[in-house]
């Protein structure tokens, strides 16, 4: 019996209908807590349905507790337990209890950082040791940013529900974006190891649970999508000696097929709602990538100008010009690139190299390599662009 | 139900409102006002005089003492405010949204669970 995995993978739906049952997320965390603690003690064997049995328990652990003390908080808890009472004893993980809760988590009145540190915490079951390191910050602030963020949800009365259709695209937006940052930050980690394979496992468990909740949301399908088609692209990103591979240079048997033709599955299924958004179009993207021996640039190219109209930011127009170069060649690529600005964004400069480099424009490249290795901040794209710049150097002494 | 505090705030030096845009200010606050008594959301609101007419009370080792302007030294005052009671953060928020498009941004403050008893 492995209860770390039963934890990780029942935390987030127990907490959510314990916060449902309690109308109080930190009396639910409290409750689910003490419920695993007990588990430990208790479970010889398995019980047939370890979130039921952990949700049961949790409740009677609150009802216990609440009965024992008599503030205003406790007397208001203990009304709505005594509301749910007609319920059955064994109170099954409900969907639609983690919906609400991914939509308080990432409620558009919380901080950016706050929702991602909130949404790993209550959903994903990540300590805060664990959500400090995935995005290298103090321990104390990441337990400082949930402890404010869920006291405002209690004080401000942030409520605990899905918005209306009518509502969803403003509030839609933030639970995606929380999901794609997971999985980005754990694809390429800001430091440590290049990929954090965990959080990208949660950011796509988190991301299929929000799919099989809201089907008919295209972006939701295309964020998913988006996530599966990258994943499958992850064992054939480092060589042997865990140095960065180029898409161009993978081995391409190394994908996972599994994820790819769910991926492709799910960007058509996208494709026919004919609705398309960011995420859609980044899925679309990957699926070309990923589809024959070899990426179609013209048909990425006619994808990113689609996405540029719709978000036109400048992280779209770097990746559009990497597209530019297949189709047009770098010199355009780089007349693509004029007055495009991310400053301190290390990929810029990176790509610019790319293209000096091969435009026969070494001093340049060789310049774009150093600034861009100064702003990389994860060691094995660093000793990348270390690298590609050295073989710059040779191949210009070598004639 | 929970009550909140809406809040509208003046910046020194600003550019001061034309009075027809004025104009328009008062009668879609006028409109603010009047729906939220028939939605059963309004407790009070007003607008208030500039901040030069603030005085600030202090009683220090039982000595009072006044002086002249606001107690926050700032460019930003408030400049006027509704209470109201409402439902929840998402309900307050569509309130503010209505204030914020009348008067410029509104600040949305939950009061603690002493006042709401």
């Amino acid at each position: 019996m492995d209860l770390a995995s039963i934890y990780r993978a029942e935390y987030g739906r127990c907490v959510a209908t314990l916060a449902r049952l309690l109308g109080d997320i930190n009396l639910a965390e409290e409750a689910v807590q003490d419920a695993f603690t007990t588990a430990l003690q208790k479970w010889q064997t398995l019980p047939p349905n370890p979130g039921a049995w952990i949700v049961t328990t949790a409740r009677n652990r609150a009802v216990d507790r609440l009965r024992r003390e008599s503030t205003r908080e406790a007397r208001h808890a203990q009304a709505l337990l005594l509301h749910h009472q007609d319920e059955p004893r064994e109170v099954g993980p409900v969907r639609d209890d983690q919906l609400r809760l991914i939509f308080t988590c990432c409620h558009p009145a919380l901080a950016p950082d706050a929702r991602t540190a909130l949404t790993l915490r209550l959903l994903g079951g990540l300590d805060v040791p664990e959500i400090a390191r995935a995005y290298l910050v103090q321990e104390a602030t990441v337990a400082q940013r949930i402890v404010r963020a869920k006291k405002k949800i209690r004080d401000a009365a942030i409520p605990y529900r899905v918005p209306a259709e009518h509502e969803l695209p403003d509030r839609l937006p933030p639970v995606l974006t929380v999901l794609y940052l997971m999985f980005n930050e754990g694809y390429a980690s800001t430091a440590g190891p290049l990929i954090r394979t965990d959080l990208c496992a949660e950011a796509i468990r988190l991301a299929r649970e929000l799919a099989a909740l809201m089907p008919d949301e295209p972006e939701v399908l295309g964020l998913l999508a988006l996530l599966l088609l990258t994943e499958a692209r992850r064992p054939a990103r480092l060589d042997p000696d865990g140095e960065l591979v180029l898409l161009a240079d993978q081995d391409r048997s190394l994908w996972n097929r599994p994820l790819i033709a769910e991926g492709h599955d799910l960007v058509r299924r996208c494709l026919r709602r004919n609705r398309p958004g960011p995420y859609q179009i980044q899925a679309a993207i990957s699926a070309v990538h990923t589809d024959g021996a070899a990426t179609d640039w013209p048909q990425v190219l006619a994808l990113y100008d689609q996405l540029l109209a719709l978000s036109p930011t400048p992280v779209v127009a770097l990746n559009r010009a990497v597209a530019v170069a297949e189709v047009h060649g770098p010199a355009v690529a780089l007349a693509a690139l004029e007055g495009v600005d991310l400053p301190g964004y290390h990929r810029l400069p990176a790509t610019r190299a790319e293209l000096f480099a091969r435009l026969g424009r070494d001093e340049e490249a060789r310049a774009a390599y150093d600034q861009a290795a100064a702003l990389a901040t994860n060691e094995t794209e660093r000793a990348y662009l270390q690298t590609r710049r050295n073989e710059l150097t040779r191949e210009r002494r070598t004639p | 139900m929970r009550q909140y505090l809406l809040s509208v705030h003046f910046v020194e030096g600003a550019p001061t409102p034309s009075d027809e845009e004025m104009q328009t200010m008062f009668r879609e606050t006028g409109r603010i006002n009047d729906d939220m008594q028939a939605a059963g959301a309004w407790v009070f609101g007003g607008g208030l005089t500039s901040p030069d007419s603030a005085t600030v009370v202090r009683v220090e080792n039982g000595a009072t003492a006044m002086s002249d302007g606001p107690f926050a030294e700032t460019k930003e005052h408030i400049a006027g405010f509704w209470v109201i009671k409402c439902a929840d953060l998402d309900a307050a928020l569509a309130w503010a949204e209505r204030c914020a498009a009348a008067c410029g941004p509104v600040e949305v403050r939950p009061f603690d669970d002493l006042s709401q008893a």
